[in-house]
């Protein structure tokens, strides 16, 4: 028994497989789970699911040392996304997720098929998407080519997310030339739902029917997946064909129908077909529920005629879901779709069988044994050893780097930090996203160190933040690891909110490369230990490898998209300095560290020192502090210092608000014994400055979480001076000064006339 | 006073709307359906943003032809009140409800963020709660958004008093810097001729509480129920 060719495949020869994708020793190993030779529609099946993007075969026994579990995680990592309970009854899906090989070939559809497919992620677990966050990597704006790339990234975010309707509201983009020849974009969404709607992606039922759901399947996206799971190289601009193109408007439906689908109970499972289609979206349920499922392809509603089996398995076509429904329950399902515009088909059944059959008619053209298909995946631990290079620049003592002339005067260092795109305002960028669609944002792009919006029908907030500094996690991966977590907790807590959980998307370049993999392992392991210190556990994720070009490797960038919870909205404590008057303290202490800086790379060009330690106690008092004293409402502001360390942190506060920018009067004599530039870009970990009428307060609370506090200034007047005084100097300029810097940088970078596909291609100048 | 909220498919600020009115205003209102001929009874018709049909083709150009469309025609030629915010302006202007039309924003971008208005005309019964030349904080979120329309109409709205809102700067001066998307002498908002039906880019409905940044809009709806009273 079992599948036979279709007339017209293929010979299955070495070279397909190798084309396909297959080491030999899969391929063994495809052929021994078999007990004979595959067909093609089988090999294009096991090609896609055995790619690293679905199987993660490189990185699952890393990811299961992360910490996943918490009274309040109701969905922890393998389904399509994580979710927790925020009480009331009330529940959270999130989940983040790459689409960075999509982008680097096709920048708008790439990006805003990343949007499409994470909103399904969220709404496939019965939650209605609130808010959208993106975070995003790109090589310096004084390329054209990076100019074109974020514009059209940019673009394709916003035209999807807009349409959809779900408000985008914090993200960060982060400018280096290590990401020049490979742009990272990863994509987060939140969903609210109850928790009695939560449904799960898991086939159940012999005999219930498995039905094609949205828009019809066409040849875009085939091997998509795979796509996505090997290096970017000169022949990849040839593969933009693999992109899928979006419609946000079918995906609005296909939302609104899946959503009363859910609540009708006439199905009980649902998922989407993203990476890999029908084929990862069928096998993963079943394998889910261990019963077995039959599949017509004849039966999928297609765009074209003469789709093969395999071009339909295959198939990224976006807006599509799969669902098993209650049988007998078919023309209720149908209404629904109907209802919306959209196409309902049922394509096959839920077996007790154990296996896995596509048929085409009558004909079986590929028959897989139990759930063998997706269990049976390869799983590799490639060697692990740090690159000498990288140990060579963290040993480096930076402060023997000499300082440029013009740094005698550190507001000219300072402006120069402002206006470092990785610093600089966002709002060029964030001004073309809907921010404000659905009636309850908070806090939006700008406001603070994380959005946050108000869970209708109740006075919590929600606060949701991307954080991750790929330079340190290349520097030092544990410790880079370990502050990705740590930062965003930061964030959280500074909005007033409890840091909850977490999601992460892992950016890295080549695992089978051992520098790679070491990057990779310690980079998760520092993930976890500040997952455990901080109460966040992991609920899921994505691992994207690969991320090479000619070019190398992107910087190491696991970045953390984590929600928080504000049990009472109103508690809210925005970004910036607000009343004239108000006492400046910095929560936490400055240290002499300055490796790994914004400083050193916008400054001197260099990338290299030690990041900043990363003490996870500190951190964990300085969020409890920052929680405590949102809720006790003696914040007018709080920020936390990251990129560019204490002052830019303090210049930010004062001028975020360009229309209410307010002066500061700052006296760090206290640190005149640091170096001055360690003193004021230095980016040591665990400190916030806050803005309170009532300093006393703070610094008793801090005392009592035992969180370092130092009264360093007070707010000053409405477009008033900017000062800094240490020991004997002192440094002063009108707050518009550094206003501007921080403000005009990206839209007058963008300005320059040429956004070009074309000018310095990176595969082109690798390939010389 | 009830008020229908119409959803289209492609509608995404319906249900923003329909809070706006229940919670924050604490009136009726019945959602209506792109496909239905029936109004279920409501007083006041609001037009929501979104992208109605993709806004394939041109911005409202199809949800004009929508079933529920003729009923809210009929409706607004009857002197029945009628609000289009956003892309219900843009389908109020194809359905030559209003005159004018939106073109594509001038920066060729979306633009979200708040800007301010100012209140040209406070004598609609859309603005009676409002004072002429208050300034109100309200956001907008749109790509076409760049109101425009010939010579000899712009002098008929501006006779006629029928331009509502002007995009200003915080000093309340209707520069090209506080213009957001290069609106023909910085138009915001109009009314009908017949001063029933309202049509504006910005978003009363996400305007209504002081935690959301401005509670500005709810003045609007407030206009409404007080008009009725009067």
């Amino acid at each position: 028994m079992g599948a036979t060719p279709r007339p017209g495949d293929p010979v299955i020869t070495p070279a397909l497989v190798a084309e396909h994708g297959l080491t030999p020793d899969e391929y063994t190993r495809l052929e021994r789970m078999l007990g004979r030779t595959p067909t093609f529609t089988e090999l294009g099946i096991i090609s896609a699911l055995w790619s690293e993007h679905c199987s993660y075969k490189h990185s699952r026994p890393v990811l299961r040392t992360l910490p996943t579990k918490a009274p309040w995680v109701l969905q922890g990592p393998g389904e399509n996304a994580g979710v927790i309970s925020v009480g009331d009854g009330l529940a959270v899906a999130f989940k983040i997720e790459s689409h960075n090989h999509p982008s680097a070939v096709e920048p708008y559809q790439g990006a805003a098929t990343g949007v499409g497919g994470i909103l399904r992620d969220v709404f496939t677990m019965g939650a209605r998407p609130v808010a959208m966050l993106n975070s995003l990597r790109f090589g310096a704006l004084d390329s054209a080519r990076v100019r074109w790339l974020v514009s059209g990234v940019v673009k394709g975010i916003g035209d999807y997310g807009n349409c959809v309707g779900i408000p985008t509201v914090a993200g960060e983009v982060v400018f280096d030339p290590a990401y020049e020849g490979n742009p990272l974009v990863n994509a987060m969404c939140v969903g609210v739902l109850q928790e009695k709607d939560l449904i799960r992606a898991k086939a159940q039922g012999v005999g219930n029917p498995v039905i094609a759901v949205g828009a019809r399947t066409g040849r875009d996206g085939i091997h998509g997946a795979s796509f996505a799971s090997e290096d970017l190289t000169e022949a990849s601009e040839a593969k933009r064909p693999r992109v899928q193109v979006g419609d946000p408007f079918t995906e609005k439906l296909l939302l609104e129908a899946s959503l009363e689908l859910i609540t009708s109970g006439h199905i009980v499972a649902i998922q989407d077909m993203g990476a890999a289609g029908l084929t990862s979206s069928s096998a993963e349920m079943a394998e889910r529920g261990d019963v077995g499922v039959t599949i017509d392809t004849t039966l999928v509603p297609v765009r074209e005629t003469g789709m093969t089996p395999y071009e339909i398995l295959l198939s990224e076509s976006q807006e599509r879901m799969l669902v098993v429904a209650k049988k007998g329950h078919e023309d209720h399902v149908r209404a629904i779709l109907e209802k919306w515009d959209l196409v309902a088909a049922v394509i096959g059944e839920v077996i007790a069988e154990p296996v896995y059959r596509v048929t085409e008619g009558d004909h079986v053209v590929a028959e897989f044994p139990g759930s063998r298909l997706v269990t049976d995946c390869p799983v590799y631990t490639p060697d692990a050893a740090e690159g000498a290079d990288v140990q060579r620049l963290r040993a480096e003592d930076v402060h023997a780097i000499p300082e440029k002339a013009e740094e005698s005067d550190p507001l000219w260092t300072l402006r120069q930090l402002l206006s470092s795109p990785t610093i600089a305002s966002k709002r060029w960028i964030t001004r073309q996203y809907d921010s404000t669609v659905r009636a309850s944002t908070m806090l939006g792009p700008g406001d603070a160190d994380a959005a946050v919006i108000r869970l209708k029908g109740t006075n919590k907030g929600l606060a949701v933040k991307t954080d991750c500094n790929g330079r340190y996690v290349y520097l030092e991966p544990r410790v880079g690891g370990r502050i990705a977590v740590a930062e965003c907790a930061r964030n959280i807590a500074c909005t007033g909110a409890r840091p909850m959980a977490i999601t992460n998307c892992l950016n890295f370049g080549n695992p089978k490369r051992p520098e790679v993999f070491f990057q990779f392992r310690e980079a998760v392991a520092g993930m976890g230990e500040a997952c455990t210190a901080l109460d966040t556990p992991v609920t899921g994720g994505n691992v994207s490898f690969y991320n090479e070009s000619p070019l190398g490797a992107v910087f190491p960038t696991p970045t953390i998209g984590m929600v928080g919870l504000l049990e009472c909205a109103d508690d809210v404590v925005q970004g910036a300095f607000r009343t004239p008057g108000d006492a400046i303290l910095l929560l936490g202490t400055p240290t002499a560290e300055l490796g790994a800086s914004e400083y050193l790379s916008r400054i001197h060009g260099r990338t290299t020192g030690a990041p900043p330690a990363c003490n996870l106690a500190h951190e964990r008092a300085l969020v409890d502090c920052l929680v405590e004293a949102a809720a006790a409402r003696v914040l007018s502001s709080a920020h936390d210092c990251s990129d560019g360390g204490l002052a830019v942190a303090l210049a930010e506060s004062a001028m975020m608000r360009r229309e209410a920018a307010v002066g500061a009067d700052i006296d760090l004599s206290a640190f005149a014994s640091l170096p001055v530039r360690a003193l004021l870009f230095g980016e040591a970990q665990g400190r916030a400055v806050v803005s309170s009428p009532n300093p006393d307060a703070v610094a008793a609370l801090a005392a009592r979480h035992g969180v370092p506090v130092h009264r360093i200034g007070t707010v000053g007047a409405s477009g008033g001076s900017f000062s800094i005084t240490v020991g004997s100097h002192r440094w002063s300029t009108g707050v518009e000064t550094i206003a501007d810097a921080w403000h005009d940088a990206i839209p007058s970078l963008m300005a320059r006339v040429a956004i070009s596909s074309d000018d310095a291609a990176p595969a082109a100048a690798g390939s010389a | 006073m009830k008020f229908g909220v119409i959803t289209f498919p492609g509608s995404n600020c319906d249900e923003d709307a329909v809070l706006a009115v229940t919670e924050g205003l604490g009136a009726d209102a019945v959602r209506l359906w792109h496909k239905d001929h029936d109004l279920q009874g409501a007083d006041v018709v609001i037009l929501p943003g979104g992208f109605s049909y993709g806004d394939y083709l041109r911005a409202g150009a199809i949800a004009r032809f929508s079933p529920i469309m003729q009923e809210v025609i009929a409706h607004a030629n009857r002197g029945g009140p009628v609000i289009g915010i956003c892309n219900g302006f843009q389908i109020a202007c194809e359905a030559h409800l209003l005159p004018g039309a939106l073109l594509r924003n001038d920066s060729l971008q979306f633009r979200s963020q708040e800007v301010i208005l100012r209140v040209e005309n406070a004598s609609t019964r859309f603005t009676n709660r409002y004072t002429a030349g208050q300034l109100l904080r309200i956001p907008i979120a749109h790509g076409d958004g760049r109101f425009t329309i010939e010579a000899d109409g712009l002098r008929r709205l501006e006779d006629a008093g029928q331009v509502v809102f002007r995009y200003v700067d915080s000093k309340g001066n209707a520069t090209a810097g506080a213009n957001p998307n290069g609106s023909l002498d910085n138009i915001a908002g109009i009314v009908s001729a017949g001063g029933n039906v309202l049509g504006m880019m910005p978003h009363p409905e996400r305007a209504i509480y002081q935690w959301l940044g401005s509670r500005d809009g709810l003045a609007l709806f407030e206009s409404m129920l007080a008009h009725v009273a009067a």
